[in-house]
């Protein structure tokens, strides 16, 4: 790791002042989990880190009849612990006991968990977000693409959204807070994330001296959601597709849904096609089948992880099927 | 002449019991000490700067930024301008600083200018017509075949039948003799004629030799069945969780104390000496514990000496290297692939004719060997061809059982294929066939009906792709394999002292495997008195040297010194205690912590009684296992064992994911010191083996020449939940005590790949050829055969 | 946005006992920052407010393990695995991926298990960390340790203190876990040796023992 300065402000106010304008001038560090290993690996080096753990007010979940707060540095095992969110978003706490292991759980922050960097390999390895060899061709297309994108991958970007939680909280029609120094803004969690077309681009919405304060999920109300995720291992690893559904449904029909998959593109990927293919139907197999098919069928895989379509759609009608059948309770 | 043979079974109290791991203690409480935990005064924390390219040539290197950095000491040149770096990872320079950040800072300012150069890092099939025929053999050659266990006749072979490419010097049959090669080998190194090389382009595919036996043609031809397939294994690494590495100090200007991380504390010195310019006698190498080797861990590596290098340029201060773990996954140690297209016939009634096989791998930079085909059924008609194919990848090692589990998954693959061409359980066509299946072919149907009994085999298997259940589809499978084992050189120093206290001191190490155990079990046995009743002091060259760890030779070596000296000690003991019993020596034993009259319990003394017999001084034997069976009278050791893996799978047909639902192992050790550690010994190979069959590769990158996985989540290893209920079954009493002590490190690693391959196949009707079974690889073999049948 | 310094610079003051001046600091951030190590703290004001800012050189850390309090100077960039292991020789917990993903370094914080090996010595300051050198009462071991010695779940060893700690965190919130959630609460735990099965015995052992 090289070196850098450290500091542990107590407000928000102060950690915003505290950050650069530019990225690679500060980092934030809440959980550590992911920063300290892209510092060791020299992907990022910040010269300050700024600790935001001090901040008091930005831990903790406050149920509310606007459904549920939760400030960005609560852990995720901590919300795995909460009654609200087990007794009403029994499908988040599920995403979060499958995600990362129990000692990532007791250190890793929700909103650590929303900005953590993708784990593609040429990334890790040093070779940039979008990277590309010496004659500037694109070392993911060429190269080992196993794990990448088959969705969103017409641009330079290829690697995969990486948290398991986000397809779920989209589900859940979650948005986020935002403070900078000019104030919060609030905005849908779903448009937080953005392709990156220039390698001086992050893949989320959030300028260098932004921080992610709060995430605020609605009342689950009468929706019924559920998260399916394939990994290889049944120990911690990371999966192949996720998949996260919520139906609102009229009678034994679909009213309206949304249906959001992960680690399949370089975003969390709300499929319009499939919701649109659910729209009107009474859940069954073949309907749920129809969904996947149309979730997918704007697949573009690379040239080793054509398989990975087959396994998203087995994870959107899993999940299509386990929500109308009452989700994760 | 003293009576070193083993107990029998109605005088054993120890022996072959269920007995704890004697230093469990201190390693579920955080107390053992490893390489990596030893700290010594003012010690200097060196890094490495690796290569970023899989191939290049050195050009300049500047160091003078690194050396000017407050805090660091010394700066080393590994690799100096001219020389070509042949893997990415592969070592340019290293530093010493005050502390590990420090360090880090020192390796970013060295500059380096790189000449890349064409690599190679895929071992994708050669394309066909690829590959010249074997030339003679270069160092490489020769030292990659011995780290690859290549065995001794047909290493001597080639070197007789090729030649070498260069001048054999004493240096170069030194190093090999480091590395473990036999006489044998070496008298054939010394004799090989001399041929140059051939110059200009050199081909990075090499045909080993084919070999024929019988009439294969004829076979194929009047065979009534014959199937045809594709098996194989990629690398896979070692990924010891305790990394590659030491901390070397120089006690004074011609004496130098290292700490390392080895399988072979006795055989380290020897190879740090030359390059060093220090004679042997002046190394001392210690090690308490070791955190995983599994054959990776035999020599004293290019990072050890650099440490020395260090320190000595450091004036003496303890210098530590411990890799980091994207180095011990790149660079130190990998199990060479090997993949292969097989054709194997047979008859109606399932007896097995002919097998023809054109395979293929890499072992690194020296290409590697071809794996033992076919495996354990020495097929009557055969065609084999291998082609090694010379890699950028890094070097191979020796991965536990090298080159078995390879080669039973291509066999055992292939001969399950044949049994669903047959329409017959796999099993049957097993039995059908162990008439070749070698020395051990009796004891492998009598594992075989355990094992089957174990795993509810008659029960539960359906012929293929026949126990389906929704999406998901159950199957079984088989494999048997075979190892050798014999004890390695051992020496035993035991000690009684005045006072009835006793210590041993051996020059061993334990892996993890029990060592400690085995060797106190033995000497308590021996001498009547409870194993908490012997010191033992291990890892160290101050003792009586004693084998690396390798090829299961440990349990072997170690007990039989241990019985020597035992019975050694207590014959002396007897001598010095027979007045005080009225007794003649010969009429004495040693039970319950008493010397005692045979036959006249009453004539009796106290362990320490007796022991205060001697005198003021201690006494100590030295007992020795020679690795020649011949020289050992009796010979306490023995050599061949037999196994049998089954796996029992579940699949899901729409993600391709498999898991483990239940293992079996059964296995043949000869005599058991202690049956607990051999069971775990059993136990943790299965869990290996779930994780090489289903998770492990090294995925190595053609477009950037690096390793993408040298890390732990995407180089997986199986987790607890991974893991189901394993059976396992040791072969023990008549037919098997009496062959002595025999390893048990290697054999039980090598079927449960091909188990867990063969179960799948028959869970899903179709073959994965390559291991790991993935599910990119399972729903593309599912995709073949719904095309087949459409 | 355009490529200013940070928006604090500015209006840094320099802690009188830091022995640098703002000067100095502007001048070393232009260059490697790691070429010139900085000893000490300064005082930042963000938001209005001052901040303390520590290192990048040495700077005091005070780390509570195992009961005991430990005075330390190090750089912000040290972790608290590195910490542990190379300061104060407790080497108990152990360095493997050191990135989060084996679970060889697990200790506990405030009682919750964590990888040593991704927290900063410096933010775990004033907090009660436990290592697996705490377990044994005396010359006693711990029951999980003991379960572990009766169903031989280590093998080389390496990997078994942080298993050990792990299982004895998910015990301490659930004093009668079942085996399924204890097994959840290892799962960010790998062994190499494959201890696996022994660690499933072990696992049988402490519940029923529990129960």
């Amino acid at each position: 790791m090289r070196s850098f300065e450290y500091a542990s402000p107590t407000t928000k106010e102060q950690a915003v002042g505290l950050l650069g304008a530019t990225w690679g001038q500060a980092e934030v560090l809440a959980g550590g989990t992911d920063l300290l290993a892209l510092m060791k690996d020299d992907v990022v080096h910040p010269k300050r880190l700024v600790n935001i753990k001090q901040i008091k007010e930005m831990s903790g979940v406050t149920a509310g009849p606007q459904g549920l707060r939760m400030g960005a540095l609560t852990t995720l095992g901590e919300l795995a612990d909460n009654v609200n969110v087990a007794r009403d978003y029994p499908a988040l706490a599920e995403a979060i006991n499958d995600a990362a292991s129990p000692q990532i759980r007791n250190m890793a922050t929700l909103g650590g968990n929303l900005c953590q960097r993708p784990r593609c390999w040429y990334f890790r390895g040093g070779f940039g977000l979008l990277p590309k060899n010496e004659s500037g061709k694109d070392l993911v297309t060429e190269g080992e693409n196993r794990y990448h994108a088959i969705l969103g991958n017409d641009g330079p970007a290829k690697f995969v959204s990486p948290s398991s939680i986000v397809p779920v909280l989209i589900a859940y029609g979650t948005s986020i807070r935002v403070i900078g120094s000019k104030g919060s803004r609030e905005l849908p969690l779903e448009r937080f994330y953005v392709i990156p077309k220039t390698a001086a681009e992050r893949e989320h919405d959030l300028l260098p001296n932004e921080l992610l304060a709060e995430v605020i999920v609605p009342p689950a109300n009468e929706m019924k959601v559920a998260h399916y995720e394939i990994r290889q291992k049944q120990a911690f690893d990371w999966p192949l597709a996720v998949a996260a559904v919520s139906l609102s449904m009229n009678g034994s029909t679909v009213q309206s849904s949304r249906v959001v998959l992960g680690h399949v593109a370089p975003v969390p990927w709300r499929s319009s096609e499939a919701e649109r293919a659910l729209m009107g139907k009474s859940i069954g197999e073949d309907a749920a089948k129809a969904a996947a098919d149309a979730a997918l069928q704007s697949a573009t895989p690379l040239s080793h992880n054509a398989y990975k379509v087959q396994l998203a759609q087995v994870a959107v009608k899993r999940a299509i099927l386990k929500a109308a059948s009452g989700g994760a309770a | 002449m003293p009576d070193y043979n083993w107990p029998d079974a109605e005088h054993r109290t120890l022996i072959g019991k269920r007995i704890s791991r004697v230093d469990s203690p201190i390693k579920v409480s955080g107390r053992a000490k490893y390489t990596y935990d030893y700290h010594g005064a003012n010690m200097l924390f060196g890094k490495i700067l690796r290569s970023p390219y899989a191939k290049a040539k050195i050009v300049s290197i500047d160091t003078s930024a690194a050396e000017k950095l407050p805090g660091v000491k010394a700066v080393e040149i590994i690799q100096k301008p001219g020389t070509t770096a042949q893997w990415a990872g592969d070592e340019i320079v290293a530093v010493a600083a005050v502390d590990e950040s420090t360090a880090e800072d020192a390796v970013r300012l060295i500059r380096v200018n790189y000449q890349p150069m064409s690599y190679l890092v895929s071992d994708a099939e050669p394309p066909a017509g690829a590959g010249e025929a074997a030339g003679p053999m270069s160092e490489d050659d020769i030292d990659d075949a011995i780290s690859n266990q290549v065995p001794d006749a047909q290493l001597a072979q080639s070197l007789q039948e090729y030649g070498v490419a260069f001048k054999v010097d004493d240096d170069f049959l030194n190093d090999m003799k480091g590395e473990g090669a036999s006489d044998a080998v070496l008298a054939a190194i010394r004799q090989a004629s001399y041929h140059a090389a051939k110059g200009g382009g050199h081909s990075a595919y090499q045909k080993t030799a084919a070999q024929t036996h019988g009439d294969p043609d004829k076979a194929f031809a009047e065979a009534d069945v014959v199937s045809e397939g594709l098996y194989g294994a990629p690398v896979i690494v070692h990924c010891c969780l305790e990394p590659h590495g030491s901390v070397s100090e120089w006690t004074d200007k011609d004496h130098l104390f290292t700490h390392i991380s080895t399988q072979n504390v006795s055989g380290i010195a020897a190879q740090m000496a030359d390059p060093l310019g220090v004679s042997a006698a002046n190394i001392r190498v210690h090690q308490d514990n070791i955190g995983g080797g599994f054959g990776s861990k035999f020599a004293a590596d290019r990072w050890d000496i650099t440490a020395a290098r260090l320190s000595k340029k450091a004036g003496g201060k303890p210098v530590r290297i411990m890799l980091e773990r994207d180095a011990e996954l790149k660079v130190a140690g990998a199990r060479p692939s090997a993949y292969a297209r097989v054709k194997v016939a047979a008859k109606k009634d399932g007896t097995i004719t002919a097998w023809q096989s054109q395979s293929w791998g890499t072992g690194g930079p020296g290409g590697g060997g071809m794996p033992p085909v076919p495996y354990v059924f020495g097929i009557p008609n055969q065609h084999k061809e291998h082609t090694a194919i010379r890699t950028n990848i890094g070097p191979a090692r020796a991965w536990r059982a090298p080159n078995h589990p390879q080669a039973a998954v291509i066999t055992m693959g292939a001969l399950d294929d044949l049994a669903a061409k047959l329409n017959m359980d796999p099993l049957d066509l097993w039995l059908k066939n162990l008439e070749i299946a070698g020395p051990r072919r009796d004891v492998y149907r009598e594992e075989l009906a355990i094992a089957a009994d174990l795993m509810g085999w008659k029960e539960k298997w359906r012929p293929r792709g026949q126990n389906v259940s929704g999406h998901i589809a159950r199957g079984l499978g088989l494999s048997i394999h075979t190892w050798g084992g014999r004890g390695h050189e051992s020496d035993c120093d035991l000690t009684i002292h005045p006072d009835g206290s006793v210590d041993i001191k051996m020059g061993t190490q334990d892996l993890g495997t029990g060592t400690r155990t085995t060797i106190v079990i033995v000497a308590a046995e021996t001498l009547g008195i409870p194993i908490e009743a012997i010191n033992l002091y291990i890892g160290d060259t101050l003792y009586p040297p004693s084998g690396g760890s390798g090829g299961s030779t440990t349990p072997g070596g170690v007990s039989s010194s241990t019985r020597r000296a035992a019975v050694d000690a207590r014959e002396a003991l007897f001598a010095k205690v027979a007045p005080a019993l009225n007794a003649q020596p010969a009429d004495l034993e040693c039970v319950n912590s008493t010397v005692r009259v045979k036959g006249d319990p009453r004539r009796s003394l106290t362990w320490k009684q007796a022991c205060s017999k001697m005198g003021a001084m201690p006494l100590t034997a030295r007992g020795h296992n020679d690795q020649l069976p011949s020289k050992n009278h009796p010979d306490l050791t023995n050599s061949g064992v037999g196994g049998v893996g089954m796996a029992d799978v579940e699949a899901d047909l729409e993600t391709g994911i498999v898991k483990i639902k239940k293992m079996v192992a059964v296995q043949d050790c000869g005599l058991i010191i202690d049956l607990k550690t051999a069971e775990s010994s059993c136990y943790g190979a299965l869990a290996m083996g779930i994780s090489y069959a289903l998770f492990e590769e090294k995925v190595m990158d053609q477009a950037t020449g690096r390793m993408l996985n040298p890390n732990m989540e995407f180089y997986r290893l199986a987790g607890l939940n991974d893991i189901p209920e394993l059976v396992v079954h040791m072969m023990t009493g008549k037919g098997y005590d009496e062959r002595g002590v025999i390893g048990l490190g290697e054999p039980p690693v090598i079927s449960p790949g091909a188990a867990i391959a063969n179960a799948v196949a028959n869970a899903i009707g179709a073959r994965v050829s390559f291991l790991p079974i993935t599910p990119d690889k399972v729903l593309a073999a599912l995709n073949v055969t719904q095309k087949a049948g459409a | 946005m355009q490529d200013h310094p940070l928006k604090d610079e500015p209006k840094e003051k320099v802690d009188e006992n830091s022995g640098v001046s703002r000067r100095d600091f502007l001048k070393i951030s232009t260059i490697s920052a790691a070429a010139v190590p900085i000893l000490g703290t300064k005082v930042v004001q963000a938001a209005g407010e001052p901040v303390k800012v520590y290192g990048p050189g040495k700077v005091p850390v005070e780390l509570i393990v195992n009961g005991q309090k430990h005075a330390l100077q190090l750089k912000p960039r040290v972790t608290l695995l590195d910490a542990l292991r190379d300061q104060l020789e407790i080497t108990g917990a152990k360095r493997v991926c050191d990135r989060a993903e084996c679970g060889a370094c697990t200790v506990m914080i405030e009682n919750k298990a964590v990888y040593a090996c991704s927290v900063l010595a410096i933010e775990a300051q004033g907090k009660t960390i436990t290592t697996v050198e705490a377990l044994m009462q005396g010359e006693t071991l711990h029951s999980i340790q003991q379960a572990f010695v009766d169903n031989d779940a280590s093998q080389c060893g390496f990997c078994t203190p942080g298993f050990v700690v792990a299982f004895k965190a998910v015990l301490d919130k659930y004093p009668d876990a079942t085996p399924e959630q204890i097994r959840h609460g290892l799962s960010g735990n790998l062994c190499r040796c494959g201890t696996y099965h022994g660690i499933h015995l072990a696992i049988a052992q402490t519940t029923q023992k529990g129960a």
